[in-house]
């Protein structure tokens, strides 16, 4: 897989590209296992609460936006896809088409957050932002509606922000890419990018059903 | 390896002299240089912890609160114990003498990720001047616990700005444990399997999967009551729809394994010191590295044993009492495994020796009165006292420092190419080990007699046991100074230290010391088990380096 024929970037603290390239791979697992952690403690504080308030949970996620939510699960697989494709030229050393699908990629993550921004605006609107100014009938679920809230922002914040991340990134990337920087000749940096991309997009994938559908 | 003997003046390249610029230590990216940054640092933090400690310990002389007032106390414990934990005993062995010693050991030129390892250094230093920043304009009264509701809703002190502290400080560490788990899969020599690592490897392999599983709990959790405190969400406190006992869940499932995060590094010290200055390999070296492991995981699974009078159900309680009494269990295969090895060995008495046997002591009744502790109903009359305070200083002073102090000694003349001044160290050991006896064992006694922690108010009949432990407390400090006087005193005056002073197997020791930039000339290969003091190293070894032949035998 490694392709041997060097010049390539090693740095000074391997002894090869190889033991290079293994060491970025196990770096990204073990920073993706903290990644887990800390969405795992989110993720566990709303299950808790979700089961100790189920009602409130169920009429509060009424007011989430299914269609919407349903769309960016298919904007974000597909840019799994991409990313896929994007490795799959990298391992190629081809890089127009690298680009390309890296371009796509980085379009879809860009239309998740804007999708995102409508529906944090609809919450806006709808006065469905915890604090002073939230509103929510009946009354008897106040409390655990905002709490509902509360952790829909927490959740889906900290998910939009690694979107963010993965945008900024993917440009630095492309950049890189275009120009034929030495440090992106081989196929680990693209890869390892895209093991952060999928990591997102997971999570979206356990967010989604968990915030948008609660059964009954 | 060449491994050429200094000659007395001579001034060889190293990775001291190879820059002396301040910006060639700002912007350094080896491993060795980053441990010199957090050993000044770290020191400094200790120095501001150890004040606060002083002031508190000044306050319980006299029953009255006549020195502060009561939130000012408040304040006080809490950035002792902010500053201690945080800053201090989590950093300490494994960002100092494991950022210099985990690439010599498995024979590599630096650490996998250079430069994450100088951001983790830069971090560390955001998060603690932040931290810094919060006490200097008001401080914390909420304990290191950060216990919502009082700390999300009531506490008027800079909750916000200490949690982002610790917040940031705990991106540090992760850093530092990434690094080390990627650089000990990775990048070990060739030959050296696994079996054939020392066993301060296999300490902070376990620490940095702790660090690793639990760091971002914590941050996340510390994160949730900043946002409670700033947006009134509603996370953890009642009033607002919250759950408190949620909190502490969060908090100690990372604050449990957190400590040993703090004692598993300085096990690993012990592992070293004790057979080098027994003159004998570990014995059951297999038992020693896996019960890191299995501190590491069921470390995960007891955090419920601070909670057993919070509310937890009881049914829960009688579990995690059962699993803190089996974790109890890997640390002691490591305590008989320590003494055996001492058994029947060439035993050569020297300061770091002298610590590593005041850790096993005091370790072991750190230990035992963890049991005390884990029991459910002894806890219920001793949770929340000085027998608590009394026990954790047991493991994290007589513990982990001491196994820093181990440390620092025994790696001082591979870090500094000099020799500390072993008399004066040697008295220094006993005077801490004295100073911190006094000072810490009246606290079993006024914990079972029922002083709470956290007060600076108390009845007048145990004023004596105050008297005491703030007597040993300033003893304590003087042995904490002295070793500041004399190592640096050593830089300048100390004998030369040659590569292997102590005779000791491992990588580390048959490189110069202090080692050149790269650590090796050419990578190293192993062909033998760690420990091997039986099949070589004579003491002739002993005096490879000029000045040095200070071996008795
Ligand atoms: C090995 C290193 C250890 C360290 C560094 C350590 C440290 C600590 C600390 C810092 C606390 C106080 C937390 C607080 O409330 O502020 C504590 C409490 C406790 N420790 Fe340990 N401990 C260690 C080992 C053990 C062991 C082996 C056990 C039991 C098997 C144990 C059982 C307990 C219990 C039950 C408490 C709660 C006491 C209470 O609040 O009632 N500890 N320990
Ligand atoms: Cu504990």
């Amino acid at each position: 897989m490694v392709q041997e024929q060097a010049p390539q970037n090693v740095s000074l603290q391997f002894e090869d590209v190889h033991q290079q390239n293994e060491s970025y791979i196990v770096g990204m697992w073990t920073f993706l296992v903290t990644e887990i952690m800390f969405f795992g403690a989110v993720f566990a504080t709303y299950l808790v609460y979700r089961v100790a308030n189920h009602t409130a949970f169920w009429e509060a996620h009424l007011r989430l936006d299914i269609p919407l939510g349903f769309i960016n699960t298919c904007v974000l697989l597909t840019s799994s896809l991409t990313m896929a494709l994007t490795v799959h030229y990298a391992q190629r050393q081809m890089p127009k088409q690298q680009l390309l699908w890296l371009s796509v990629t980085m379009a879809l993550a860009m239309a998740f957050l804007v999708v995102k921004g409508f529906e944090y605006h609809h919450k806006y609107v709808e006065g469905l932002i915890p604090g002073p100014n939230f509103r929510f009938e009946p009354a008897e679920y106040f409390r655990p509606a905002q709490l509902f809230f509360s952790l829909y922002f927490a959740m889906t914040g900290l998910h939009a922000l690694h979107v963010l991340i993965g945008v900024l990134v993917m440009a630095v990337m492309a950049v890189l890419i275009a120009i034929r920087h030495s440090s992106v000749q081989d196929f680990i940096p693209v890869e390892l990018v895209g093991l952060y991309w999928h990591f997102v997009d997971i999570v979206w994938i356990f967010l989604f059903p968990l915030l948008y559908l609660i059964p009954r | 390896m060449s491994v050429t003997v200094a000659k007395p003046g001579e001034v060889r390249h190293n990775y001291l002299n190879a820059g002396d610029t301040v910006l060639s230590w700002l912007l350094t990216t080896d491993h060795k240089r980053i441990a010199i940054l957090y050993l000044v640092s770290v020191s400094f933090f200790f120095l501001v912890g150890g004040l606060l400690a002083g002031l508190i310990r000044l306050e319980l002389l006299t029953p009255q609160g006549d020195l502060m007032t009561s939130e000012n106390y408040n304040r006080v414990f809490t950035m002792h114990g902010v500053v201690m934990i945080f800053l201090f005993l989590i950093p300490v062995i494994p960002a100092v003498l494991g950022n210099f010693l985990v690439p010599l050991m498995v024979g590599a030129r630096d650490l996998a990720f250079p430069r994450l390892n100088l951001a983790s250094w830069y971090l560390y230093m955001a998060g603690g001047l932040i931290a810094t920043w919060a006490m200097v304009t008001g401080g914390v009264d909420t304990g290191w616990t950060f216990y919502p509701p009082y700390s999300s809703s009531y506490s008027t002190s800079q909750v916000t700005l200490t949690i982002i502290g610790a917040f940031i400080i705990g991106f540090s560490s992760i850093a530092t444990g990434i690094n080390f788990i990627v650089t000990i899969h990775k990048m070990r020599a060739p030959g050296l399997t696994w079996f054939r690592l020392p066993l301060f490897i296999w300490a902070h392999y376990a620490t940095s999967v702790i660090i690793v599983l639990g760091t971002p709990v914590v941050a996340i959790t510390l994160l949730l009551v900043v946002a409670e405190r700033v947006f009134r969400l509603g996370i953890f406190d009642p009033a607002l729809g919250g759950d408190p006992i949620l909190f502490q869940h969060l908090f100690w499932f990372y604050s449990h394994p957190a400590v040993y995060i703090m004692v598993l590094p300085a096990m690993g010290v012990i592992s070293e010191v004790v057979s080098c200055f027994s003159r004998k390999r570990v014995f059951g070296y297999h038992f020693v590295a896996f019960s890191s492991v299995a501190i590491a995981v069921i470390g995960f699974l007891v955090w419920g044993h601070h909670m057993f009078t919070t509310g937890q159900s009881v049914y829960a309680g009688m579990v995690f009492s059962l699993l803190s009494f089996l974790v109890a269990v890997p640390s002691a295969v490591k305590v008989f495994n320590w003494t055996a090895t001492m058994y029947k060995g060439t035993i050569d008495l020297r300061a770091p020796l002298l610590y590593v046997m005041g850790f096993i002591g005091l370790f072991v009744i750190g230990g035992l009165t963890g049991l005390f502790l884990a029991a459910l109903a002894t806890d219920v009359h001793l949770q929340d006292t000085y027998f608590v305070v009394a026990h954790f200083h047991y493991i994290m002073v007589g513990g982990t420092i001491l196994g820093y102090m181990a440390g620092l000694h025994f790696w001082w003349p591979k870090i500094t190419g000099r020799m500390y001044p072993e008399g004066i160290a040697k008295l220094t050991a006993l005077v801490i080990f004295a100073g911190f006896n006094l000072t810490f064992l009246p606290q079993f006694v006024l914990g079972f007699l029922g002083m709470p922690r956290r007060y600076h108010w108390y009845p007048e009949e145990w004023q004596m046991l105050h008297v005491m432990s703030t007597a040993g407390a300033f003893l304590l400090g003087i042995g904490f100074i002295l070793p500041v006087f004399y190592l640096l005193w050593s830089l300048r005056t100390g004998a030369l230290a040659g590569p292997n002073p102590w005779g000791a197997t491992g990588l580390e020791w048959k490189v110069d010391s202090p080692p050149i930039t790269h650590n090796f000339e050419q990578t190293p290969i192993v062909t033998e088990e760690p420990y091997a003091y039986d099949n070589h190293h004579e003491p002739e070894e002993v005096f490879s380096g000029t000045g040095a032949s200070t071996t008795k035998r």
